[in-house]
């Protein structure tokens, strides 16, 4: 086997990206000579690093159509959902207290969510996404209350990639004037995201999903119509407004700064190049293989984004047959919990198809090669775990799987 | 997940992989698991006159555990009488393998598959013979 073979292929961009080197070299002078604190004020040490984070607060706005007052840094898109959605609930306790949310959502959303519940906070909707993993306006319409403050929904799944319909939400949620956050970690950079043409309210983000350093994150909490203010989760020197205390991350944002101007400047270029990449891989793989489904939506979709159950094929022991490939799965055995996907088994795909998923991402860096050579590897895989696969021989023999009778689960 | 070398070694290069003609009386099947747990295991068994397993064949799926633990349980059935094979139990297997407390499932799934295919043969011999082999799965 040459080097070249052996060379690990990256399709987990969804997971994290690898950083852009134009951003590290941005940042590096904010660990070495530029080292202040963006708080000092008394010398240059802390105008340098406070004009390098106004710089990046103006690089990450512009990216989303705000304006550089309306963005807090965080640590990364979880404490940026805790603080939108527990700020929200705390600071709007006398409006009442439901939140509209879906089953789909990230964790940090959903868990946090559930903690404000577990505290007689609040009370929370969280709505069964269609089939393709949306959520529509008429859906949410019809969950609101007089005393509903919030309704978060993500821009794009970070499973599955299905986009909602953040303008149509954004719409409704401006006529009842209920604040509108959006985790839009995964959308950012990939598709079309605006927050004066999408009325969201509060958006998070994530560095690390961008080429950028991991964490550092920001939220967006509008100013204007509605004015937001949320209650700080974070308390201490009163720095970001007073959302969000800590000594700020420098380099960190500098990173995340770079990597939201060069998302802008590349934006066209790269969602070209994912969506290509992303045809062709689905392509190569689905013409040599039978039995593969899409998870998600057909059109409502990341263009970098394709998760497909292979199958009659077991997840894990379909990675495990790609050591070189480096992706993720939906089965049970994979991650630490025994259980097949949250976000699959909401969007009613069998227990038995989302042990057989995989989800590929693609990345700015991700090359014509390393599609082709994952799809090959994958094939090859699924077309050797099927002649062993008692499943895939039933089906062939014309037996309905849906008839069997199985035993007892273990 | 880290897999053993021997996890490892089974899943790349499984034994006895493949299916006996299940009308064969002298051929036992046992297929247990469900596919909506993510492990489906399929072992059969061919019984010779003097009640020795001569031949036995797996197909499974499931994770790379579970390939190793069926596969090696093909391995050490063949050869042994039936009573014997029935001895076999699923903390041998996790010994064998050194699998995680979290693949423990997996050779229990492989001892419940030796059973069964045992328990089906007989079945096909028409009488029970010997203590614990009317044992399902």
């Amino acid at each position: 086997m040459t080097q070249r073979e052996d060379r690990l292929i990256y399709l987990d961009n969804n997971a994290t990206t690898p950083m852009d080197p134009r951003v590290l070299e941005a940042m590096l002078p904010y660990f070495r000579e530029k080292f202040g604190n963006a708080a000092s004020r008394s010398h240059k040490y802390g105008w340098d690093a406070e004009e390098a984070v106004e710089r990046a607060r103006e690089q990450v706005a512009t990216l989303i159509g705000a304006s550089a007052k309306e963005i807090v840094f965080t640590s990364g898109a979880t404490e940026s959902d805790n603080l939108a959605i527990k700020g929200t609930v705390e600071m709007l306790a006398d409006k009442g207290k439901h939140v509209v949310t879906c089953t789909t959502e990230h964790k940090a959303v959903i868990d946090s969510c559930k903690y404000l519940e577990s505290k007689g906070a609040a009370e929370v909707t969280f709505l069964d996404p269609d089939r393709f993993g949306r959520v529509s306006r008429a859906q949410v319409e019809a969950a609101l209350r007089p005393e509903t403050v919030l309704i978060t929904l993500m821009a794009a799944n970070n499973e599955i990639g299905t986009l909602h319909p953040i303008a149509e939400i954004g719409a409704l949620a401006h006529e009842k004037g209920i604040w509108f956050h959006s985790d839009a970690t995964q959308a950012i950079a990939k598709v079309p995201f605006d927050v004066e043409a999408m009325k969201v309210d509060m958006a998070s983000l994530s560095s690390h999903k961008i080429y950028g350093p991991k964490g550092v994150g920001a939220l967006y909490v509008r100013r204007r119509n509605p004015r937001v203010r949320l209650a700080p989760q974070m308390h201490g020197g009163g720095h970001e407004r007073g959302m969000r205390s800590g000594t700020l991350n420098v380099p960190g944002i500098v990173g995340l700064g770079e990597a939201a101007r060069i998302a802008k400047l590349d934006f066209e270029k790269d969602q070209a190049h994912y969506k290509r990449l992303r045809e062709r891989l689905d392509a190569s793989i689905r013409s040599r293989l039978d039995h593969v489904e899409l998870n998600g939506s057909p059109e409502w979709r990341l263009p970098s984004t394709l998760n497909l159950s292979f199958a009659y094929v077991e997840g894990e022991s379909l990675i495990m047959g790609v050591p070189r490939v480096a992706v993720s799965s939906g089965s049970a055995c994979t991650s630490a919990s025994l259980e097949p996907s949250y976000v699959l088994r909401a969007l009613g795909v069998g227990d038995e198809l989302a042990h057989s998923s995989i989800r590929f991402s693609i990345g700015r860096f991700t090359t014509d090669e390393d599609v082709d050579r994952a799809a090959d590897e994958i094939v090859k895989t699924v077309t050797r775990l099927r002649a062993m696969s008692p499943l895939y021989e039933m089906v062939q023999e014309g037996v309905d799987l849906r008839n069997v009778k199985w035993g007892s689960s273990h | 997940m880290t897999y053993s070398n021997k996890v490892l070694d089974h899943y790349e290069h499984p034994r006895n992989v493949g299916s006996l003609d299940k009308n064969d009386p002298k051929v036992g099947t046992g297929i247990v698991g469900a596919p909506e747990c993510g492990d489906v295991m399929k072992l059969q068994i061919k019984v010779n006159e003097q009640g020795v397993i001569e031949d036995a064949k797996f197909k499974t799926f499931g994770c790379g555990s579970a390939i190793a633990s069926s596969s090696l349980a093909t391995e050490w059935v063949k050869g042994k009488t039936v009573d014997e094979a029935l001895a076999i139990r699923n903390t041998d297997i996790v010994n064998e393998l050194s699998l995680p407390p979290v693949k423990i499932h997996c050779s229990v799934l492989a001892e419940d598959a030796i059973r069964a295919a045992l328990s089906d043969w007989k079945a096909k011999q028409g009488a029970p013979q010997g203590a614990g082999t009317e044992k399902k799965a």
